[in-house]
């Protein structure tokens, strides 16, 4: 029809190839965003002035004492409870999470009991009852049938060390934290994908393990990021019953050297490093859990590096080369 | 159509007999007193207004849903329990799974496994549960996939897919444990209207392939064309059950020509 009516052409075409200029409005200004950014900026330069002339933070001493073989040792033994107290906290966690949801009730009512003491007492106080165990069972810890004779017997005081006995202190206190965490996430996916695995033939642990958890993992591993920073921190707490981690050996330093500033920026600085290989860890955790999840996977760091790199020399001949060869 | 390519010796022998079926959630009853029956190689829609109970029946027969009172007889077994001294025992979970395998389910909304690609999806339960080697379930699973039309998707996530590829992958995701029986639950209802043809496709090849399949649908064209029965479920009970050219077309109960005169 067209074909023949050249003036319902002329009319159609123009109006399908007209794009209108691309917009270049003047931007809305936000003041409030000046006078906040300054008022941040003058804080940060204060911040700042104070760290570089302030003569008690002493920062040729943190320099000599950063790498002092005592506060080296304090760091991994900080490290090493760490790591225990997390293994012993992740386990418990699901373990207690898993027959917290099951349809035994007995074991459901013991899961609930064990959280509610552990997250209801202070874990200083959980601290200092582990390392007086050998008051409450004596001088043995024996293994053996239940109100029945005993196969072997351990020295309490020296299986309960200061440090296992931190170790379980920790570790306890921290099943309790990652039961509900592990609990939401296995909550978080939906029953659809037990019964579309259930009719699949598949039976209750596969598809815990194969189907559930994976997909709990993105809901779980957020806040056992968090948790697990949050350890390497409470670990300090351990300096009060004489284990010998990084706060407690900063401390020795300060009573040898009557120097109490310099050594709490030395601790500051070893539990700041860790937290940040921590955080770092966490982000290529969540990237492997969130799988699917979205349509592109978001950039690693080094990614964007990389790709704000190739987009900084764009017209650069060698760039431009070599990306034509990828 | 399909009843000719269905050898007549196997039609007689039933595949699913459900037998005076009771089930309530609470105080609400959701069925009472179901019986049917389906011979291997039918295709048996199930039709009627939600909360009529087509589902909940649809799930007992894999005993998702476990039921009050009545049997359930796939394959000459009783479903979810066992019968020793005129006792029924309730059967291990390990037995309930094995029942499973025979008996392949798709969902209304698909539950594909979101972490796990296409392939991972279908290749899962062959190397799981059935303990098949890798490369042959892969092998298979691309049978599967090319048969679903879906074959450029096997890398594909979930998220990636449109519904109607997905319900397709759940499709080949059921049929690669090679199950004598196929559940439908609504599989078409989830979909934007354009998607619908490419899954009743799917399901209308495998019935002329022989598949035995239960149907819950709201697709009365499919359950018309497709169908060797239409049974018409309301309040928990079947109002009326024969063939599906007549149930759709000539219903005889005023309930059924209700329903139908509202859908249509």
């Amino acid at each position: 029809m067209s074909e023949n009516n050249p003036a319902a052409d002329a009319d159609d075409a123009p109006a399908a190839a007209f794009r209108p200029p691309v917009i270049r409005a003047v931007p809305v200004r936000h003041p409030g965003r000046y006078i906040s950014a300054a008022i941040l900026l003058v804080l940060l330069a204060m911040f700042v002035h104070m760290l570089w002339f302030n003569k008690n933070f002493s920062w040729d001493l943190v320099r000599q004492w950063l790498f002092w073989h005592t506060i080296v040792n304090g760091v991994w033994v900080t490290l090493q409870l760490t790591a225990f107290a997390m293994v012993i906290g992740i386990a418990g966690g699901v373990l207690l999470a898993v027959m917290r949801l099951s349809g035994n009730p007995v074991s459901s009512s013991a899961a609930w009991g064990y959280t509610w003491f552990f997250r209801g007492t202070p874990v200083l106080v959980q601290l200092l009852f582990w390392n007086n165990i050998a008051a409450l069972v004596g001088s043995q810890i024996s293994f053996g049938v239940p109100f029945g004779p005993a196969f072997f017997h351990l020295d309490t005081n020296s299986t309960i060390t200061r440090f296992s006995a931190a170790v379980l202190a920790l570790g306890l206190n921290e099943a309790a934290y990652m039961s509900e965490i592990v609990r939401a996430g296995l909550l978080s996916v939906d029953e659809g994908q037990t019964e579309a695995a259930a009719s699949l033939g598949m039976r209750r642990g596969r598809i815990m393990r194969r189907i559930v958890l994976p997909q709990a993992m993105r809901v779980i591993i957020p806040p056992t990021g968090n948790e697990t920073i949050s350890m390497l921190k409470t670990s300090s707490l351990a300096s009060v019953i004489g284990v010998v981690e990084l706060t407690d050996a900063s401390e020795s330093a300060i009573h040898l050297y009557f120097k109490a500033i310099p050594f709490y920026v030395v601790a500051s600085l070893w539990y700041l490093f860790f937290t940040t290989v921590l955080s770092i860890g966490q982000y290529y955790i969540e990237r492997h859990y969130a799988r699917g999840s979205s349509r592109t996977l978001p950039p690693t760091p080094f990614q964007k590096l990389l790709r704000a790199n190739l987009t900084f020399r764009r017209h650069h001949p060698y760039t431009e080369a070599r990306e034509a060869l990828r | 159509m399909t009843a000719d390519q269905i050898p007549e010796g196997s039609r007689s022998r039933p595949a699913v007999e459900i037998d005076n079926v009771y089930k309530s959630f609470g105080h609400l009853q959701v069925l009472q007193g179901v019986s049917m029956t389906v011979r291997e190689g039918e295709v048996a829609c199930l039709i009627g207004p939600s909360g009529s109970g087509k589902s909940t029946l649809l799930r007992c027969v894999n005993h998702l849903e476990k039921i009050d009172a009545g049997r359930i007889i796939v394959h000459g077994e009783l479903v979810g329990y066992t019968e020793r001294n005129g006792r029924l025992h309730e059967m291990h979970d390990r037995d309930v799974a094995r029942q499973r395998r025979a008996i392949g389910m798709v969902f209304q909304r698909f539950n594909l496994f979101p972490h796990k690609t296409a392939l991972e999806n279908i290749i899962e339960a062959p190397t799981q549960v059935l303990g098949m080697g890798k490369e042959a379930a892969i092998a298979e699973a691309r049978v599967h996939l090319e048969k679903v039309g879906l074959s450029d998707k096997a890398g594909s996530y979930p998220s990636q897919l449109s519904g109607g590829q997905q319900q397709r992958v759940a499709i080949a995701r059921a049929l690669a444990m090679r199950p004598s029986l196929m559940l439908f639950d609504e599989p078409t209802s989830a979909l934007d209207p354009e998607l619908v043809g490419d899954v009743l496709a799917v399901m209308r090849a495998l019935a002329e392939a022989g598949m035995t399949m239960i149907v819950v649908t709201h697709e009365m064209g499919f359950a018309r064309d497709v169908g060797d029965t239409v049974a018409f479920m309301d309040g928990g009970v079947i109002v009326e059950n024969g063939d599906a050219r007549q149930v759709i077309s000539e219903p005889r109960h005023a309930r059924t020509q209700a329903f139908l005169a509202k859908v249509r």
